[in-house]
Formats: C-alpha cells, structure tokens, sequence
C-alpha cells in the first residue's frame, strides 16, 4: 500500500438523502424493534423529527467513501486482501429520515504491522446545513503476500 | 397508547451492572437481508464456493451485521437510539453461519464506566458465538441527558 496515503483527503461524494423507508429496511436488518427506528409517530412522541436511524446506519454513506480509497489508482490496494479491522461511530446528532448527508474521506494513519498493512480513515458526515452529523472511522487491514 | 409516550430513560447503573442480555439466532437469510439493505455484496457473506475459494470456515456474517445487531439490546434498555453516541467494535473472530442451523449470537452489556455529571455510561459487550468472542473493545457511549 501506497504510505504516501496518510493525510489524504477525497473529494466529498454526492450528498446522500436519508429515506424513511430506507431507516426501515435497515432497522429490520439489523433486528431492532425499538419503534423509534420504525415508527414515524414513536419517533416524534420522543422529539424526533422523524424515525431515527440505527447507530450502524452511517455505514451506508461511509461505504461511498471508502469505494473511492479503493478504487484510487494510486493507492495500491487490492481488495480481495482487505479485511475489515475496527469500525466506530462518533455522532454529534442522531441520523433521521430527511437528513441529506455529505460525506468526505480523510486517510488519517497508514501502517505496516507484520507484512500487513492498516489503513485508518474517518468519514465526516455533515447535514444540508453543513452541520455535524456523524464521523465514520474505519480500519481495513490489508494482507500481506503469503508466502 | 404507550408506544407513543416519550420513553422513560433508566436510572444511570453501577460499574459492572449487566444492563441487558440477549442470544440472537442468526440464519442465511438475515445475511441477505442485510446484504440488500447495507448494499454490501460481498459474495463471501452468501456464497458457500466463494467462501471456500478463499479459504474460509464458511459463508461468514457481515462484521457490520453483528456490530448492528449487538447494540440492539442496549438501545431497547436505554430506550431510544438517539442515545447512542459513541459505538466502536474490532472484529477479531468470523462468524460462520451453516446454512441449515445458522448461528447463535450471544450478547451481555455491562456497565463499564458511568459518568455522573455528563450523564454518560460507556456500556461493554462481550459478544460470543461457538463459545468464542467475536467482537473486542466492544464499547458504547449512551447518553441519560
């Protein structure tokens, strides 16, 4: 992998629009059954303006960034090597349906550990305000050459 | 009706309190279903060839599959997933699901450190499938503000 990644920073994707039915799709997905993720009426009872997204859901956006790391020609990494290491979600708000997200990719580490390399990236989410949302951080381990 | 009450939030726990616990079966179609919903195609996570050309136990669970699932029975203790600020894993074991039995995931969240004044508990999961911790440094940050 291409050490020379670290500190890169993407040109943000095209904003992404959060749809209710979307938040639902995933809830089911990931076996929630609170009905603040399903219920548009729960949600507002709470003071949300809508159902409020899983805390996994910025994945989605995130996924949109990190296709552009990996498609970078420069960038040297194969995919089928690359193993998904940690993943975090910081969330300055939660996300709800109507949200329109930005997304940009920042390469924050590139690192080489035992034939492997690591790439550490964060995915700042902002809303059509260009407000905070969410900061997606990921590392993807890429494997080595086995010999 | 009382699923349209504002919820009511728990009282902050104690450092070690288990605060929820749950065993989740896991089947070939909830990958799929995830799958579409993530937009995550990988064809190691439906594939059985696929999974073995690469020298694989078996058609694995997405890791963001049981990320997602694993802080459901935090949310339904804390009561609205808008409290959840902070949600971090490292996958660190595969979770094969067979094709006929699936999977069981087994998920305790404990009290790892509460913080009377900000109104914050950073939640600990130990997250177990075949008797073996999948997830490490499992950890969510849930507001009582």
């Amino acid at each position: 992998m291409n050490p020379e990644l670290a500190g890169q920073v993407f040109p943000p994707v095209a904003p992404y629009l959060v749809g209710r039915e979307k938040i639902r799709e995933f809830s089911r997905a990931v076996f929630a059954t609170n009905p603040i993720n399903l219920d548009p009426e729960a949600a507002r009872a709470a003071g949300h303006a809508d159902v409020v997204a899983p805390p996994t859901f910025a994945v989605v956006v995130q996924e949109r960034t990190l296709e552009q790391l990996l498609a970078a020609p420069d960038a040297g990494i194969d995919f089928s090597r690359v193993v998904h290491g940690d993943q975090r979600f910081v969330h300055h708000r939660p996300i709800v349906a109507g949200d329109e997200l930005t997304a940009q990719l920042t390469v924050t580490s590139v690192k080489s550990l035992g034939g492997h390399s690591m790439v550490t990236c964060d995915s700042v989410m902002t809303d059509a305000a260009g407000e905070p949302v969410v900061t997606a951080t990921s590392t993807l381990v890429v494997r080595g050459d086995e010999k | 009706m009382s699923t349209l009450q504002p919820t009511t939030v728990p009282a902050l726990p104690a450092v070690g309190d288990v605060v929820a616990e749950r065993t989740v079966q896991l089947n070939r179609d909830a990958l799929v279903r995830y799958a579409g919903a993530s937009g995550d195609f990988n064809p190691i996570h439906y594939r059985d060839d696929v999974a073995a050309s690469v020298g694989l136990p078996g058609v694995l669970a997405h890791g963001m599959l049981t990320m997602g699932i694993a802080a459901q029975p935090v949310i339904d203790w804390i009561g609205d997933p808008a409290r959840v600020l902070d949600y971090q894993v490292r996958f660190t074991r595969p979770v094969a699901v067979d094709p006929e039995h699936g999977a069981a995931l087994q998920i305790i969240a404990k009290a790892g450190k509460v913080d009377d004044e900000a109104r914050t508990a950073r939640i600990d999961l130990t997250v177990t499938f075949a008797e073996q911790t999948v997830l490490g440094k499992a950890q969510l940050v849930v507001s009582f503000a």
